[in-house]
């Protein structure tokens, strides 16, 4: 166990795996100068240029190739650098790398990691601030993992870059500074397998990434109000942890899903919806507003989903 | 690179753009003193060192001719017209801010003086200029589009699409590739195969040249014969111009990544040093040429100050022009 950073437990995971496996390699714009956050400091002093590769401006070629250096059997892993700039590589994710495998008839696997930082990060405004999760969970193929502790970056990290199918890596630019215990060397933590971080009988409040954070607070605040939360952090939307969801659930008898990204068509609607058919729960969204981020902090303020809209959503539900 | 011949200097045409040249400046010093101040919200990136492309390239432009510019626009944008304090306004996230301060540096646009945007993704405005440039054929009007993006962007597939696009529909657009050596922390030319942006567009079938970008009448003088040539319907043209990013790639980044007598020596060959030497060599006094100086800082001080007096805007701008059908906030808390 070690205090680290959730931004050097991402740069342990990839180190350990890149020692462990000479396959696995990574390739982005500015790599070689440690990343635009600084992930992959020091990295290409012990591996080299040809295994943390820089890139051109060109993220349809580094998707695309990866998709190709995959099939042929070694391991990218592709920094995006934005969940936003991800976006000029839509077709070689999701017409192609998600779908290699089952169009050519489970001839070929396509193992590649694909890191897309998401998030709202002082004031980025609506080209630099998104949080695109939902999309990729839609997308038969993918597995889709947003961490939201030092210690599942580096389990969930190592897990992604394991993993025979491609998985949509998307860490929050505000968590890169968090610091918290990691345990060291071999530290997997197997996708699908949600954590409850607080226990409760009175509702049962899921989130992921970043807001986990924010509903753990709102967790503390209605304690005051002898509301008792439990809190889920789902950890990967595909695979979702539908079991400890709906135990969880079914003893609270109330679900509340909080994510940062747009409430409309947001995975917190799949979640309810699926809570609701098995258990007819008394289930509850919040998510942002369905409008771009805007660059001055009122504006960007204007669609967060805050600790204290967690907490009265929680209340109205509890009637307390 | 194009030697243009000097016979005689127009003085009043170089002193405007020193002139123009130091108001960039001076805004670029005043956004970074922002930065510093913590009034600068998100990032930026400076444009120290590349004036000359801004003030000569934009300078051969109508007032009515549209502009499409990078994340590191600060200096077209200005060039093109824009307020200062509207700028420094929407640096600071501000009411009044060119963009309401929705935008940011990253985003600013001016439509009223043609320019329609800076852009957060590299290479985005190549395509979208082509498609301005598309309408004003469509319209049978005689403006021009002017497109400019960084040495990087030409690495991605929007560079050759949007060329391709506008030679094929032989559109009234004109490229422009501010190379500053740097995609952010990487040398540029390590990532970039073949003969450059200029043989890349030739082949492409652009008329293409190169210039020294640090060299504003230079720049000027082969930006305003292209534009006349596509101004006369002979479809778009290609210019590569060559500088030098003096800052790092953003307001903080301190660019470790490059020795710093290389710097030195390319602060030595800055396009407003040069501009100046010029204007000496032709007789101007040495208190007009510090004029422009003194003129430019103090327009961005008292710009400086009008813009930190500004109201941040209310939260319902968050819900302002999202979109007709249907309300943003549906839904949602
Ligand atoms: C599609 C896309 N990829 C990556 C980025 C991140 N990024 C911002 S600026 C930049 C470097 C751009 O280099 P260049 O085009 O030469 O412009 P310069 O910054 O030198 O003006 C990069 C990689 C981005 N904004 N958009
Ligand atoms: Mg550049």
């Amino acid at each position: 166990m070690a205090r680290i950073s959730y931004m050097e437990a991402a740069r342990q995971a990839l180190a350990e795996e890149m020692r462990r496996d000479p396959l696995v390699w990574a390739v982005g714009e500015d790599l070689g100068r440690g990343g635009v956050f600084g992930q992959y400091r020091g990295l290409v002093e012990e591996f080299g240029s040809a295994r943390i590769s820089d890139a051109p401006i060109s993220e349809a070629a580094i998707l695309g190739a990866s998709v190709g250096a995959a099939m042929m059997g070694t391991r990218p892993v592709v920094e995006m650098r934005f969940s936003d700039f991800a976006l000029c590589a839509v077709d070689e994710l999701v017409n192609q790398a998600a779908k290699a495998r089952f169009m050519f008839g489970g001839q070929t696997r396509v193992p590649m990691v694909v890191r897309e930082p998401i998030g709202m990060w002082r004031s980025s405004a609506a080209q630099h601030s998104q949080s695109l999760e939902s999309w990729y969970a839609h997308i038969p193929g993918l597995v889709v993992a947003c961490p939201a502790t030092p210690a599942d970056n580096k389990g969930m990290l190592k897990s992604a870059i394991r993993c025979d199918d491609p998985v949509v890596y998307m860490e929050h630019k505000n968590l890169w500074p968090l610091e918290d215990e990691v345990p060291d060397g071999e530290h997997l933590v197997p996708f699908g397998v949600a954590r409850t971080l607080r226990e409760g009988r009175d509702v049962t409040i899921v989130s992921w990434s970043a807001q986990v954070h924010v509903c753990a607070r709102a967790a503390e605040t209605l304690a005051q109000h002898r509301i008792e939360a439990e809190v889920i952090d789902l950890r990967t939307l595909w695979p979702w942890d539908q079991e400890t969801v709906l135990a969880s659930v079914s003893r609270t008898g109330r679900l509340l899903i909080a994510h940062e990204a747009v409430q409309v068509g947001g995975f917190g609607a799949e979640i309810a919806a699926v809570t609701a058919e098995w258990l007819g729960a008394k289930v509850r969204r919040l998510g942002a507003p369905r409008a771009p981020i805007g660059y001055a902090p009122t504006v960007e303020d204007a669609v967060r989903v805050t600790e204290a809209a967690t907490v009265a959503a929680v209340r109205e539900m509890v009637g307390r | 690179m194009s030697e243009t011949p000097r016979r005689n200097i127009d003085i009043a045409r170089l002193r405007a753009h020193h002139l123009t040249m130091c108001r960039i400046r001076a805004l670029e010093e005043a956004a970074l003193r922002g930065l510093g101040d913590k009034v600068v919200l998100g990032a930026i990136h400076p444009s120290i060192g590349q004036e000359a492309v801004a003030a000569g390239v934009v300078g051969a432009l109508r007032r009515d001719d549209i502009l499409l510019s990078t994340h590191r626009g600060h200096g077209h944008t200005l060039a093109k017209g824009a307020s200062s304090e509207a700028m420094l306004r929407e640096l600071f996230g501000r009411v009044g801010g060119n963009c309401g301060g929705k935008g940011g540096s990253m985003h600013i646009a001016d439509f009223e003086v043609g320019m329609l945007g800076a852009n957060g993704v590299v290479g985005a405005n190549i395509v979208i200029a082509a498609g301005a440039a598309h309408a004003i054929k469509l319209k049978g009007e005689d403006k021009v589009v002017c497109c400019i993006f960084g040495d990087g962007a030409i690495n991605r597939g929007p560079f050759l699409e949007g060329l391709n696009w506008a030679a094929v529909f032989g559109l009234p657009v004109l490229f422009v590739c501010e190379d500053n050596g740097f995609a952010a922390t990487t040398r540029t030319a390590s990532m970039t195969a073949g003969g450059g942006p200029a043989v890349r567009a030739r082949a492409i079938g652009l008329p293409a040249e190169e210039v020294d970008g640090n060299d504003v009448l230079a720049v000027e003088d082969t930006a305003q014969a292209m534009i006349a040539a596509i101004r006369a319907g002979g479809g778009p043209r290609f210019l590569h111009a060559k500088t030098y990013r003096l800052t790092g790639h953003t307001g903080v980044d301190t660019a470790p990544y490059r020795p710093a007598d290389e710097v030195a020596a390319r602060k030595r060959e800055e396009p407003i040093l040069r501009a100046a030497d010029l204007l000496r060599g032709a007789g101007v006094a040495e208190a007009e040429i510090e004029a422009d100086r003194i003129a430019a800082e103090a327009e961005m001080s008292a710009a400086y100050d009008a813009a930190i007096a500004a109201p941040f805007p209310g939260p319902e701008a968050a819900f302002l022009d999202v979109q007709d059908v249907g309300s943003p906030a549906l839904g949602a808390f």
